[in-house]
């Protein structure tokens, strides 16, 4: 095994074009499998998952629940073993020395992990404890992250009476006590209010820009990703489909989307007829009043589209013209829409 | 030794949810109570069956009732580390460089304390319905002591399987299939030769009547320190399969989540 984790450490481990900079990967995954139950009961999490997030840097593992985000967490953080496969966070394998791997790295996991019987200062003091701080640097610590994620009135109140943000905050607090290199937050906003959870992306976002934490964040909401992460890996039925900066991925399907608000339902063939002459319009697709159609330049397609449209005497009520989202990146690599993988994969789990 | 201050760490955690609520232990002796008074009154002529060596039942009866509450306490233990699972708290443990064993044996030591807390009520109460044990209380001691040792084994086996089945339900199954039906083939309410034939040689193996036999004696005028010694040593060697049995189930947790 030796080599080949050589490998991967010099694969991960670039020189960039820009100097002498070298830009280690803090975490990569290669090819992980996992499969649960077994026989006919089999359900494949993970079918050959990889990935490499850089020093510093948040990457985000995108994908609807049950595409296999959480299994590939629980691995790297050494919570389970992969069935083939292998990970390694800080440079070291975890299944060969998770011991190690679990002194680098601070966990927030889906749910939450905070003990409802102890008070939130209680939490944090044991949680400290057994990566072996104590005394007075562990008190100060246990105030400190308190104060900083808005605890400090509660902090000796029985975590039961907290409410879901706070709790979510404290989960926070608590996976920072020891300082980790590198941060795991699976789902850290599922579940929370709008107002909590845009609060939560401001936090999440200064702990990104604190020097040399790496990141990885696993989420289903799309602009959750497309805010924090400086890197996206599209995950879909326990695979990586598509990866890179949000830009990147969304610039991969030229040019914006165009949709047309419609007066009345028209046929596929005739508004495609009636686009096809304008230059740099692509796929024109009508599912009864709404037309959508992608342009190199969506500001400059516009009057043209309108102009054409009118011309076969087909009325609009409304043009938006939008930068391709997430979704649509979805929709391309993943072949389904987030909504309906989201609904399919709540199926196969009943 | 890591392994003894993150026992200690966990024990904290455990005991002071304890402190917070110090009427549990109350509740917990409900049921030894009845037994003791109301078993006790109800069958109080035992005594005066031919061969019966005792002259007074609650004194007979009151260390099987001190170790059935240990079995019943140390058998549902498991129950709290199935809620510490579905709130994910296991689980941030397992991602923390804290040593397994320290997992169980943090609860483990919890409930000693509460067995022992609990077996000392019922030693006052027995006393105060009139048993004697003159043993006195070195045989008291080690009356409790030997319903610890099996209780830390229950409570070691309970937590194994809270781990493997994580569903309260399978947990619930399991020891009601076992705990009565252990408490009722021991001399936990009669004299061993007493009882049917087949019973008595069940009896010989169950660990719930190595404690029973060995506390009894303990209290007794005359203790026997060989039969004591050998049931404890039984016991002490039960405790290590079944720490080693929790252990191992943290594997096949971590290989199913």
């Amino acid at each position: 095994m030796w080599y080949k984790s050589t490998m991967l450490m010099e694969s991960g481990t670039k020189i960039e074009s820009s100097g002498a900079v070298v830009v280690e990967a803090m975490i990569e995954a290669e090819g992980l499998v996992k499969t649960y139950g077994k026989r006919d009961k089999a359900v494949r999490a993970l079918g050959g998952l990889s990935f490499r997030a850089r020093r510093g840097t948040v990457f985000a593992l995108l994908g609807p629940n049950g595409a296999g985000k959480s299994t590939a967490v629980k691995i790297l953080t050494t919570l389970t073993r992969p069935d083939e496969g292998q990970a390694l966070v800080a440079g070291t394998d975890v299944v060969a020395y998770p011991d190690r791997v679990r002194r680098t790295i601070g966990v927030v996991s889906q749910g939450t992990g905070v003990d409802i019987q102890a008070t939130g200062r209680e939490n944090l003091r044991l949680q400290g404890q057994l990566y072996g701080m104590r005394g007075r640097r562990l008190e100060e610590r246990a105030s400190e992250l308190l104060e900083r994620f808005g605890l400090a009135d509660a902090a000796d109140r029985i975590a039961r009476g907290y409410s879901g943000g706070m709790r979510r905050r404290l989960d926070i607090a608590m996976s920072l006590v020891h300082d980790p290199q590198v941060l795991f937050l699976d789902e850290p906003t599922t579940g929370l209010d709008p107002e909590v959870r845009a609060d939560m992306w401001d936090q999440i976002a200064a702990l990104a820009s604190e020097q040399d934490k790496t990141v990885l964040l696993t989420t289903h909401y799309l602009e959750e990703a497309d805010q924090l992460a400086a890197r996206v890996a599209i995950v879909d039925r326990g695979k990586v489909v598509a990866e890179g900066t949000p830009e990147e991925l969304k610039s991969e399907l030229r040019g914006d989307a165009v949709y047309v608000e419609l007066a009345e339902p028209a046929v596929d063939g005739a508004v495609r007829d009636a686009l096809a002459p304008i230059a740099g319009v692509r796929e024109v697709a009508v599912d009864g009043r709404a037309l959508r159609a992608r342009a190199e330049d969506g500001g400059r397609a516009v009057p043209s589209v309108l102009q054409a449209l009118e011309a076969r005497g087909i009325e609009v009520l409304s043009v938006r013209v939008a930068r391709p989202s997430l979704d649509d990146v979805y929709l391309r690599y993943a072949g389904r829409t987030f909504q309906e993988a989201e609904s399919e994969e709540t199926e196969v789990k009943k | 030794m890591t392994v003894v201050r993150h026992s200690y760490f966990m024990t904290i955690r455990h005991v002071r949810e304890l402190l917070r609520q110090p009427w549990w232990i109350a509740v917990t002796l409900v049921q030894p109570v009845i037994w003791l008074l109301l078993f006790g009154a109800l069958f109080k002529n035992v005594v005066n069956i031919p061969g019966f060596n005792s002259t007074n039942y609650i004194e007979f009866l009151a260390p099987g009732v001190i170790v059935m509450t240990a079995l019943f306490a140390s058998g549902w233990g498991g129950m709290p580390l199935i809620d510490d699972i579905e709130r994910g708290v296991t689980d941030r443990f397992l991602v923390s460089p804290v040593k397994r064993t320290a997992l169980i044996s943090g609860r483990l030591v919890h409930s000693s304390l509460t067995i022992a807390i609990q077996s000392v009520i019922i030693v006052v109460l027995a006393l105060i319905d009139g048993a004697a044990f003159a043993g006195g209380f070195g045989g008291v001691v080690v009356m409790i002591a030997v319903a610890i040792l099996l209780g830390a084994s229950f409570g070691a086996l309970s937590n194994g399987l809270a781990l493997l089945a994580r569903r309260e339900e399978t947990l619930i199954a399991i020891m009601n299939f076992v705990l009565l039906p252990l408490t009722f083939l021991s001399s936990a309410f009669m004299q061993q030769n007493l009882i049917p034939t087949w019973m008595q040689h069940v009896a010989d193996f169950n660990p719930v009547n190595w404690a029973v036999v060995a506390g009894r004696s303990a209290v007794s005028a005359n203790p026997d320190w060989g039969l004591i010694a050998s049931r404890a040593g039984f016991l002490v060697a039960l405790l290590l399969v079944c720490l080693a049995f929790a252990t191992r189930a943290f594997r096949t947790y971590q290989r199913s989540v």
